[in-house]
């Protein structure tokens, strides 16, 4: 009997050894064995240098778990199966995203999507006290050298990780993480010898401008980015000259890299939200309109332009006109010959105020952009006098709206940045993404993926993260997907795409400040 | 001794593995030795299962068959297009059966079976990348069942008897590919549902034209599952109307048990040698969606495509009594996946699979007889995916090559008064 026992406690252990050792296998298998490439290129040592788009900042905000979804942390999960290393980020301290500078907020909290009592769900800060405290700065060195906000230029700039030099001459995102206070983004990035390294920067050389309706001044010219306002269109030759030193200075170490160019701003939500026809009015309210602005329409214009002093395109231009529906909303359009002076004088002789009104006044057309700012602003009445409707009786000022004049500004130096961008990839053999194209089509039909498709759609085309202007983590999955096929394409890897679909879109949340 | 055999069985219960597909054929230690053959095949008190008509041919007055088996079995999935990978984590199943049968006369023998044909256990690592398929699934059967054998003539007997099952299931899932809380949290849905029961019943033959051949007829009917009592806990939603707010409702689900029919023949070619062939047809094709109707109507209902097919398997077995006191067994069989390509979900990742089976009797003495049998069960490497899953009517395949094994080493003892 005791031999018994003693031969199936045997069998039975046997078996068990037998088991745990005969796991089934796959083959190949993505697990131990190395099935992917990595070409003639090295990725152990990955560095990402940009802006908000490089730091994983979305829905207006930089916060945890969009850091995590950042396009280049995307691709450094995936360069770990051709032998990538860590990819340190500069983490926030929580997932709100908003900064505090000595205690004191001064940038908001993520935006989330809330629903209203009506039902309607719109953007709205996320509720919570931010904890991220700029001075409270990191040690260590960061794979990921996304600032937000910074331009071209900037990242050239020593100081500008300093804190004695906020707000207006550093960036409290890189004050958090630089290497020490006169460092500059480029020799941060340089310092870590990347093996690897991507660069998207340009984006702010032309989208503060963009973003605050034209409101900056295109500075293409002006070669001294040091007298540029925070809303200027940066030089394209200034560009072309900072763009070339930085490549070199990340090519140096590096066995190879990959650029990414800007996207036409008029291709974001940020533009498309808000339309052009933003006034909906009943058949008696645009009557009413119309009276009230019968006068300037026929004799103000009429004389003004007898006198010479607009011309005949200018008064049509200049002629207000509502109906019942939809209606343009009215703008001040510094294009426009400014008549506040002459207004106030003979033989109009009008009040101030009225004067100013009416001093760059047209009707918006459909060339015309209203950024996504302007939203909340439309339709507002000034010191609660309801004869006075932004966007209706009071134009929009220069920043809500970016006419075609702008919007052709923009574009012209977004070419010359593409140019240069492809240029120098093409030169140093480095990888290309072309944003712009890609950005594009998100616009104009959608790219679709396993079980869906990304558009340029506000919140339901989970491209745009709520922000209108930034990527949502499945937009950055597309990007780095790009990103991807351009290194494999350049370096001969074979490293594998991530799946679209099982990267978050928009964040809704009824966690919003009452 | 006795440590160390209960340091075995320790190990065994808190091994780590789980068992593929939810009809777990382990429902005698002598029969699975031989590929789970056993219709035709006048043994033991287990033909309590395969065989309820032959209890009336067995000798003695009281026979009796208890045993259990341990199924430790994994799953490996990857997509080399994403480089995603994960397994399961192992759980342990642990069919068991208890098989009593008392003869009253030379027609009549009663009997009573406690059998779980039906159970799974499979879990992936959390957060997976199929994740919105399934987190882990826990499924568990007992079939309860008491039978009358009839002795009709020298060459046919008739057996059957009524069936009364009751079920568990633990069901757990993300919500979808990606949404979560503020804090990151994936957003999950588990289903919990135990003590669902319901009847059913199973008919045999068995024609024994001769003393050496043996044929055999079984049919077990369907038996459908209605979880009506259960739970849907649902978690780490975001606080949104978007959404489905993290609580607990309500649901309403069914779970198809399937029919099987079992015909096979076995033959003794002496008094050493035995060759028994079973063929199997289970009627799958009862499964064609697994819904589950959440009670609070504003959350939409979970529907589940499965569009299972009917699916045979072909069991050889043979018997070699070596010594007087020994009986030495192997076996193998073909089991056919139900599933369709495309239709595979990730909750039950069976594929085609071969099983090869081997096991001894030593007779102690004159009443008891131990019984070991171990089952090796290779699936094979499959590329497949799982089709309906659909994002605002979409359809999101769920793609990847799954490879799979199953070790079941199983003990039981009979019993011969």
């Amino acid at each position: 009997m005791k031999i018994t026992y003693l031969k199936i406690s045997f069998i039975l252990s046997s078996i068990l050894i037998l088991i745990s050792s005969c796991e089934p296998e796959l083959d190949p298998s993505v697990e131990d064995d190395r099935i992917y490439e990595s070409g003639n290129a090295d990725f152990s040592n990955f560095v990402a240098v940009g802006n908000s788009l490089t730091a994983g900042f979305m829905d207006g905000a930089l916060y945890r778990s969009g850091q995590m979804s950042s396009f280049p942390n995307i691709m450094a999960g995936q360069f770990e199966f051709v032998g990538g290393g860590e990819f340190n980020q500069p983490l926030m301290n929580d997932d709100l995203g908003g900064l505090l500078f000595n205690g004191q907020k001064i940038a908001q909290n993520r935006l989330v999507l809330a629903v209203d009592e009506q039902g309607n769900p719109a953007p709205a800060e996320l509720a919570g006290n931010p904890t991220t405290e700029v001075t409270n700065t990191l040690s260590g060195s960061f794979n990921n050298v996304g600032v937000p906000g910074a331009r071209s230029f900037e990242l050239t700039v020593n100081g500008y990780g300093n804190a004695a030099n906020l707000p207006t001459a550093a960036n409290p995102y890189f004050v958090r993480f630089a290497s020490s206070p006169d460092a500059s983004v480029i020799e941060d990035a340089a310092a870590q010898n990347p093996s690897f390294f991507s660069l998207w920067i340009g984006n702010n050389d032309v989208l503060g401008y963009a973003t605050n309706g034209g409101a900056g001044e295109d500075q293409t010219g002006n070669t001294d980015p040091s007298t540029y306002g925070p809303n200027d269109i940066t030089d394209p030759n200034v560009f072309a000259q900072v763009y070339s030193g930085l490549v070199n200075s990340l090519n140096e170490s590096a066995s190879g890299g990959v650029l990414f160019n800007i996207p036409d701003v008029t291709s974001i939500p940020f533009f498309q939200v808000v339309p052009v026809q933003a006034v909906p009015l009943d058949e008696q309210t645009a009557a009413q309109l119309n009276a009230q602005f019968n006068l300037y329409n026929t004799q103000i214009l009429g004389g003004l332009a007898q006198a010479g002093i607009i011309s005949q395109n200018e008064v049509q231009q200049r002629q207000i006109s509502f109906s019942e529906g939809d209606n343009f909303v009215t703008i001040q359009d510094e294009n426009l010959t400014d008549l506040t002076t002459i207004l106030q004088g003979p033989p109009f002789n009008l009040d101030p105020q009225t004067a100013q009104t009416l001093g760059q006044l047209r009707q918006a057309n459909s060339s015309d952009l209203i950024p996504l700012t302007a939203a909340s602003f439309i339709g507002t009445t000034v010191n609660d006098d309801p004869t006075l409707i932004n966007g209706v009786t009071v134009p929009l000022g220069d920043q809500y709206v970016l006419t075609s004049e702008e919007q052709n500004k923009v574009q012209m130096a977004t070419n010359a940045y593409n140019e240069t961008i492809a240029g120098i990839a093409q030169q140093n053999e480095l990888a290309f993404v072309d944003v712009n194209a890609i950005l594009t089509q998100v616009n104009e039909g959608g790219i679709p993926y396993n079980g869906g498709t990304l558009t340029s759609e506000f919140v339901s085309g989970d491209s745009f993260s709520l922000d209108g202007i930034h990527l949502t983590p499945k937009g950055n999955a597309l990007i780095s997907n790009r990103a991807i096929e351009a290194i494999n394409a350049q370096y001969g890897s074979t490293i594998p795409v991530v799946e679209i679909g099982d990267y978050k879109g928009i964040t809704p949340s009824n966690n919003v400040a009452q | 001794m006795k440590k160390l055999l209960l340091a075995c069985l320790f190990m065994l219960s808190t091994a780590s593995i789980y068992a593929g597909g939810y009809r777990v054929a382990a429902q005698g230690q002598r029969a699975l030795a031989m590929g789970h053959a056993g219709v035709a095949v006048v043994n033991s008190a287990e033909l309590a299962f395969f065989n309820p008509a032959g209890l009336s041919h067995l000798e003695g007055q009281l026979n009796v068959s208890v045993g259990f088996t341990g199924v430790l079995s994994q799953t490996k999935w990857q997509n080399q297009e994403t480089g995603q990978f994960s397994e399961t984590d192992s759980g342990l199943g642990t069919p068991f059966h208890a098989y009593i049968s008392y003869k009253i006369n030379e027609t009549f023998t009663a009997g009573l079976a406690v059998y779980t044909p039906y159970g799974s256990s499979v879990e992936w690592e959390k957060d997976w990348a199929g994740s919105h398929l399934v987190n882990d699934i826990n499924l568990e059967s007992i079939f309860v069942q008491p039978l009358i054998s009839m002795r009709l003539s020298d060459e046919i007997s008739i057996g059957g008897g009524p069936i009364f099952v009751t079920g568990n299931v633990n069901f757990n899932r993300n919500a979808d590919r990606s949404l979560t809380d503020l804090e990151g949290n994936r957003s999950n849905v588990t289903i919990d549902d135990s003590g669902v029961t319901n009847w059913g019943w199973s008919a045999s033959m068995l024609i024994t034209p001769g003393e050496k051949f043996k044929l055999g007829i079984n049919y077990r009917s369907e038996i459908i599952l209605s979880s009506e009592d259960g739970k849907a806990t649902f978690s780490n939603f975001p606080n949104s109307p978007l959404t489905p707010a993290n609580t607990t409702m309500g649901f309403q689900a069914e779970l198809p048990l399937p029919a099987e029919l079992t015909i096979g023949a076995s033959y003794e070619f002496n008094d050493k040698w035995l060759f028994a062939f079973d063929y199997n047809r289970i009627f799958w094709n009862v499964y064609e969606s697994l819904d589950i109707d959440f009670e609070d109507p504003s959350v939409p209902n979970s529907i589940n495509p499965r569009n299972y097919k009917s699916a045979s398997t072909y069991r050889f077995g043979l018997q070699y009594k070596a010594l007087e006191n020994l009986t030495l067994r192997t076996g193998y069989y073909l089991d056919e996946s139900p599933v369709r390509d495309g239709f595979f979900a990730p909750e039950t990742p069976r594929n085609d699979a071969n099983g090869f089976t081997g096991g001894i009797s030593y007779q102690v003495n004159d009443k008891i007889a131990i019984d070991a049998s171990f089952l090796y069960v290779r699936f094979e490497e499959v590329d497949t995916s799982y089709d309906p899953y659909t994002v605002n009517g979409q359809e999101a395949p769920f793609e990847g090559t799954y490879n799979s094994n199953a070790f079941l080493p199983g003990i039981g003892l009979t019993y011969n008064l």
